[in-house]
Formats: structure tokens, C-alpha cells, sequence
């Protein structure tokens, strides 16, 4: 278990001494969270009627930042994807390391970089009119939740990156799988909009249910069960994921 | 402890006091009966092979002989069907975890990080071993001087050329001190100035008493590193020996000599046969000589044919190749690359 934890911070630290020198990954948490901000306030934030908030900036900034974590695994899968190509995974594996160590990691590494882009796109928020309603505990937790929902995510992108054949493919296929689940969601326009089959899907979806809840933890809104049932979601996404992802780690090195 | 682990194998290849079930006389890798399938492929099919320890064996073959999925069974990268494997005195399967500290593995594809420098990549293989970060940093440090990379040390690795970066990978394979190193095609790829550097240094690894399996497409480079060369082709070892039992077989270095006057052919055979290791043909016009093991051949043929008043056009010294190899003996050439043993040796993908 020391050692798991020993090799873990290893290659956590290799993947975040690396991330700086591949200024490409560095733009996707930096500058785009901030674009994608910008758009949704000043193009659709005037047409989007959001009764019971201050402002869209209010309605956006919780909804966008779970958006932007379950993206920051994307990382992940492209990194894996690379290391795999590349033989360093045959490299890892020949080491007497710990087996797991090269994913938790990966995923560990995940959080340093999403807690990064958070503060980049709550600092964004505050520029344009966004605000926190709650104590200064609510709001901490509001970001404990964020961390946690997109550490989920990395496992998600891990498995994804081990399935894969190539980073390319990675990129489309999580992007053609997770883009959708954020929209369909309360995250951008309020769900008593949307056509009744999306609404349906959207109530129970996993990011409503968390986009909901960090609005009660920044806005105090009606928490309702959000809370729990975000941080049940997350749970459940690691404990099914995470071994998936793991034993895919097993199987693509021939093992 | 993860400290007095690396400790253990760093003395290892002085092998004073073995670690492990090992017993002196084990051999450094034993496989018996080694099986391995991709689907339909059979990529290992009933593979026998013995590695003295301190010894160099050079594994000889095609593309798609078998040679990589040997190396990943052996390095517990890929998990045999049937058979059995051990290294340093563990078995490739029951053993894995501590196998692993007992080996090094440097590939045809140079497996380190292109976004870390030199330094930072042998320091993560070094803490990956269990070493403390700055017993790894001093660790680097001195491989990457021994590589004549110290320069290049802060440089990100995507600077590198791509013989330097097959020399960093060959350092990351000895962060360790591993007594058994794993070669897969060490020089594939590479120009000769960078070729010949990397056989210098397996040249002094062998001389330190470090075990070597290496796998190559090429006759010349088994025969310089290798103290004996098995043969594999299909899955199978179809012939093993040192080199020089194996260029015997093939019928070793010929001359081949192409006279002005090609009806004096016959007078040459006659003068040749003196130095000749078996008697000389003519085929095409052309004189071969077998003139195994004997240096100076060309100029002692172009005396003796001067003497007898036999003008040369031209004389060439031929090495036999891969292809005389597998002539000799299965009959037929070395087959074209088959896809299978590289894409599997990638992603794990079987053929």
C-alpha cells in the first residue's frame, strides 16, 4: 500500500512536470474554460430566461465548471493512449512497481490540473457578474465536489483511453459520449424547457443532479437530495470505472 | 525497505551472494516448452532455450519469427499459454512481481517520455525501482554519463536524436543493475555510427557479467555480441549454436572473385584451393572461395592469382546473412515482415 502510494505520486508528479512543455494540453484547461464562459454569457446568457437567479452569470458559472471537470479527464485518455503507443506502459510494466499505480497516477495528476482550471473559470465567473450567495463552507464544499466529480470523470477517460486505438479516436469517441450527457442537462438552460423526452433524461442525469447541487452550494439554492446524490454519483462512477479501467490496464498489455 | 531493495539487485550482477531460490549453477533464463498464441497465430509454438548466466545469447530471426512475444513473455509483459519460463531463478508467471526487479528492458522503440528531460526520465525509473529521489538522481546522473548524455541531461527528450534516445532507453534498462538485460532489436533503426556505438556498450555490459538476451534481425550483430545464437523462425528454435558452429552450417565467409578472362576459371579454382576452407566453385563466371575465420583473405587471393598470371577484375568478401541462414537450413529464405509480431508488441492487439 506504501508503495502503490509511493509509485502513484511518481507518476503524478512525471505527468504534471510534463504538462507545461506540451503548451497545446496547457490551452485546454487555461484559455478555453474562459472562451466558453465569455460565449455562453455575452451570445446566449440574453436569450435565456433563468427564473429564481440573479443573473445568467449566476445560472452559468455552476453549471459550466461541472461541464468543464468531467472534460479535465480528457487528459487522461489522451495520455494513456500515448503512453501506450509509445511502450512506456510495456516500460511501467516491466518495473516492479505497484499495478495500479500508473492510472491512479494519471487520475491523480488530473485533480492538481482541474483545480487549476476551477479557480481560472470561478475567477472568469466573478469578472462578468457571477457571485457567491452562501458561506464561506458551502462554497468550499461546492469545490470539494467539483474535485470529486472530476476525479470520477478521469476514470471514466482512463478506461476510455486503455479501449481505444489511437488518441485521436480517444478524443472523438469522449467527446462524442460525455458532450451530450452535459447538455442535456440543467447546466446551460433550465430543464423545464427542454422537449419532454429530453426532460425526463435530463432530471436524472448525473450532471443535472450535480450541476443542481453546486448551485445550492454557491447560489443556496434548494439543495434537496443534489448534494448526496451528486456525491453517491461520483462514488459510483469511480467504484464501477475504476476497475474496468484497471483491468483493461491488464489486458491491453497483453497480460 | 523499498531502499534496501534497490540496494539488493545494484550488487546483483557480481552475484556474490545470490538472491532468491536461485542456485549457482541455475541457468540466468530457462524456457521449456513455451507456448503463446494470438488467435490462430501461433507466435511461440514449443520454445526450448537455456541462458548461462554471464552469457550472451543472441535470438535470430525474421519479422514476425516469434522474437518480441520471447522477449514479453520473458519480461512478464505477456503471460504464456502453455510452458514454462524462468529468469533469475523466477518463474515468468507464479514470480512476476519479483522477477521484475531483477530485470532490464530497453526496446526496438525507445520507451521514455519525450516531455521529460534525460535526467527526469532515468530519475521516475529509478524511484520507480524503489530507490529514494536522490539516490535516483545520482543513479541517472552516472548513467548518463556513462551514455555520454550528461550534456543533453536538462534537455527535453524530443530534442534528441534517435540514437541518443536509444541510448537513454538503455540506461533507464540498467537504473537498476539488473544481472539479466532484455534487448529487443537494440540497433533497428539506427545508423551505423550509432550502431556500433550500441554494441560497444553491450560489448562492456557482457564484459561487467550482466546476462543478455537480445533478438535481431541481423547475422552480423549476433555474431559480434553473442556467445550463442538460437535461430527462430515460426514460433520454433530451428537451429542453435555459437557463431561460429552456425556460420559452419551456412558455409561462413566467401570470397568471390571475377576474372578478366573467365575461361581461366578452372586454373583459379586450382590456385585458390590451397586457401580454401572447402573446395572452390564457379558459378556465373563467378570463383567462390570459402574462407571462413581467416583475415587478410583478399589480399592473400589477389597474390596468389597475380603470381599466377590471373588478372582480377573484381573480389569482394561475402558475410553470409539472415537469408543464407535460413537457406541453409529450412531451404527457403527468411519470409517477408509479417504484421503480426509489431502490432501486438504495440497494443497488444493479436494479429
Amino acid at each position: 500500500m506504501r508503495r502503490l502510494l509511493s509509485d502513484t505520486l511518481v507518476i503524478a508528479e512525471r505527468n504534471l512536470v510534463r504538462l507545461p512543455r506540451a503548451p497545446e494540453l496547457l490551452l485546454a484547461f487555461t484559455v478555453q474554460p474562459i472562451m466558453f464562459v465569455l460565449l455562453f454569457r455575452y451570445v446566449f446568457g440574453g436569450a435565456i430566461r433563468t427564473r429564481g437567479f440573479g443573473s445568467y452569470a449566476d445560472f452559468l458559472i455552476p453549471g459550466i465548471t461541472v461541464q468543464n471537470i468531467a472534460f479535465g479527464g480528457f487528459v487522461t485518455a489522451l495520455g494513456l493512449n500515448e503512453d501506450l503507443h509509445k511502450g512506456l506502459i510495456d516500460r511501467f510494466r516491466s518495473l516492479p512497481m505497484a499495478r495500479a499505480a500508473v492510472l491512479a497516477g494519471r487520475t491523480s495528476a488530473d485533480i492538481v490540473t482541474n483545480a487549476l482550471s476551477v479557480v481560472i473559470l470561478v475567477v472568469t465567473g466573478l469578472l462578468i457578474g457571477f457571485s457567491f450567495h452562501t458561506s464561506l463552507g458551502a462554497a468550499l464544499g461546492g469545490f470539494g465536489l467539483l474535485i470529486l466529480f472530476g476525479y470520477a470523470f478521469s476514470w471514466v477517460f482512463a478506461f476510455l483511453g486503455m479501449l481505444v486505438s489511437s488518441p485521436e479516436a480517444a478524443n472523438s469517441v469522449g467527446f462524442i459520449a460525455v458532450f451530450p450527457l452535459t447538455f442535456i442537462s440543467s447546466a446551460f438552460v433550465p430543464v423545464a424547457t427542454m422537449p419532454a423526452v429530453l426532460k425526463a433524461f435530463a432530471e436524472v442525469n448525473p450532471f443535472t443532479i450535480t450541476v443542481d447541487a453546486m448551485r445550492s452550494l454557491w447560489l443556496g439554492t434548494p439543495a434537496g437530495n443534489n448534494v448526496w446524490g451528486a456525491v453517491l454519483w461520483s462514488l459510483a462512477i469511480i467504484v464501477v470505472f475504476a476497475p474496468l479501467a484497471v483491468a483493461r490496464y491488464r489486458a491491453a498489455a497483453g497480460g | 525497505m523499498a531502499g534496501s531493495h534497490y540496494h539488493a539487485s545494484a550488487h546483483a550482477s557480481a552475484d556474490a551472494a545470490p538472491a532468491g531460490p536461485r542456485s549457482t549453477s541455475e541457468a540466468a533464463v530457462s524456457v521449456s516448452a513455451l507456448v503463446k498464441h494470438f488467435g490462430d497465430v501461433r507466435a511461440l509454438d514449443g520454445v526450448d532455450l537455456e541462458v548461462a548466466q554471464g552469457s550472451v545469447l543472441g535470438l535470430l530471426g525474421p519479422n514476425g519469427a516469434g522474437k518480441t512475444t520471447m522477449i514479453r513473455v520473458l519480461t512478464t509483459l505477456l503471460k504464456p499459454d502453455a510452458g514454462s519460463a524462468r529468469v533469475a531463478g523466477f518463474d515468468v508467471v507464479r514470480d512476476a512481481a519479483r522477477l521484475r526487479a531483477k530485470i532490464g528492458l530497453a526496446g526496438q522503440y525507445a520507451a521514455v517520455d519525450e516531455n521529460l528531460t534525460g535526467l527526469e526520465n532515468l530519475t521516475m525509473v529509478g524511484r520507480l525501482y524503489g530507490a529514494r529521489r536522490a539516490v535516483a538522481r545520482a543513479r541517472a546522473a552516472e548513467l548518463l554519463e556513462r551514455f555520454e548524455l550528461s550534456d543533453a541531461a536538462g534537455r527535453t527528450v524530443k530534442t534528441y536524436s534517435g540514437g541518443m534516445r536509444r541510448r537513454l532507453d538503455l540506461g533507464a534498462a540498467l537504473v537498476a543493475k539488473p544481472p539479466v538485460l532484455f534487448l529487443d532489436e537494440p540497433t533497428t533503426g539506427l545508423d551505423p555510427r550509432s550502431r556500433l556505438q550500441m554494441w560497444e556498450t553491450i560489448e562492456a555490459l557482457a564484459a561487467e557479467g550482466t546476462t543478455v538476451l537480445l533478438t535481431t534481425q541481423y547475422l552480423d550483430e549476433a555474431d559480434r555480441l553473442a556467445s550463442t545464437i538460437a535461430v527462430i523462425d515460426h514460433g520454433r528454435v530451428i537451429a542453435r549454436g555459437t557463431p561460429d558452429e552456425l556460420k559452419d552450417r551456412v558455409g561462413g565467409e566467401h570470397l568471390e572473385v571475377s576474372l578478366e578472362q573467365v575461361e581461366r576459371a578452372p586454373q583459379a579454382v586450382g590456385v585458390l584451393a590451397s586457401m580454401a576452407d572447402t573446395p572452390p566453385s564457379v558459378a556465373d563466371g563467378l570463383v567462390s572461395v570459402g574462407v571462413h575465420r581467416r583475415s587478410g583473405a583478399i589480399m592473400e587471393a589477389v597474390r596468389m592469382l597475380d603470381e599466377a598470371g590471373i588478372e582480377v577484375r573484381d573480389i569482394a568478401l561475402r558475410r553470409p546473412t539472415l537469408d543464407d541462414v535460413f537457406l541453409a537450413l529450412t531451404g527457403r529464405a527468411a519470409q517477408a515482415p509479417e504484421q503480426g509480431e509489431q502490432a501486438v508488441g504495440a497494443g497488444g492487439k493479436a494479429a
